[in-house]
């Protein structure tokens, strides 16, 4: 039955997503399309999982939300500070540098979000990964003090992340 | 009532949008460098764009049908925009066009610039 239900469902929140995605691209509930993208969301799942294989199991997924909502909302923050900073710095005072990021996380997955959260909070974008996946490459922006801003990626991201990927 | 408080919410969406899209145009003309110029655009596409879709819901909600398409642009636009800016990136440090990254710890190197043995001419054979 497991099994059954596994090979059926093998990423039963991608199912989930792909059915939602597929009701809100229609822009009108109705019972028949979301049938049709129950189908979809039991179809495309099925043809792909053997493309990934290792997916990561166990998601806090209460603790994903929360994250999503802690991520728009520092966007919005730092998107007023950069924007400041655009406008009022002179380019000669602008201070942008390197900051390595030693990973503590290993999934990809997790690594993935990571580095995308860099990337929409102004300020910041995650450029390079090391070979083995040790350590993130992250060019800042304006940064007086480098290590504050690897310090706080990895207490305010990273901390989290690692929560909701055990 | 409704209408008109909607109509200034949507108003005032849609400056906050303009302004910081007309940020990121500036950004992209003052800054001086390839990389700290990626910058200014990745912003945009989140706050300027989300205001945007912000006012197009609204709007759709109070003098039409709901809408929630907008929802959907976000959505696929938070997933997108990392992966090119992050290409970006890796195209200004493979061609050197920027200050070059320190070096990775733990006797590593950065994957971008890790150049497979058989390559290794071509690449230093380069101008």
């Amino acid at each position: 039955m497991v099994k059954l239900f596994n090979w059926l469902l093998p990423h039963p929140s991608l199912t989930a997503l792909l059915t939602l995605v597929w009701i809100l691209l229609q822009n009108e509930f109705s019972a028949g399309m979301a049938v049709f993208g129950l189908i979809l969301g039991i179809l495309i799942p099925i043809a792909t999982s053997p493309w990934w294989p290792d997916r990561p199991q166990n998601i806090a997924a209460l603790r994903m939300a929360a994250y999503c909502f802690l991520v728009v909302w520092d966007i919005i923050l730092a998107n007023i500070q950069v924007a400041w900073i655009v406008l009022t710095k002179p380019n000669a005072k602008m201070k942008p540098a390197w900051i390595v990021i030693p990973l503590e996380l290993r999934t990809p997955e997790a690594i993935t979000i990571l580095a995308g959260t860099i990337t929409l909070t102004p300020g910041t974008v995650s450029a390079d990964l090391s070979e083995s996946g040790l350590s993130l490459l992250v060019h800042a922006l304006d940064a007086e003090d480098p290590d504050a801003v690897r310090d706080e990626i990895k207490n305010r991201y990273e901390r989290r992340l690692k929560e909701i990927f055990k | 009532m409704t209408t008109l408080i909607a109509t200034i919410a949507i108003a005032l969406s849609l400056l906050i949008g303009t302004i910081f899209t007309l940020v990121a145009a500036i950004g992209l003309l003052k800054l001086n460098d390839g990389m700290t110029r990626l910058h200014a655009p990745t912003k945009a596409g989140t706050l300027g764009i989300g205001a945007y879709l912000l006012a197009s819901m609204i709007n759709s909600y109070t003098f039409g049908e709901g809408s929630l398409h907008e929802l959907l642009i976000m959505g696929f636009l938070f997933v997108t925009a990392p992966v090119s800016a992050n290409f970006i990136a890796k195209v200004h440090i493979h061609s050197r066009a920027c200050m070059p990254p320190p070096p990775a710890p733990d006797d590593e190197i950065w994957s971008t610039l890790n150049v497979p043995e058989e390559d290794r001419e071509i690449e230093e054979a380069k101008p």
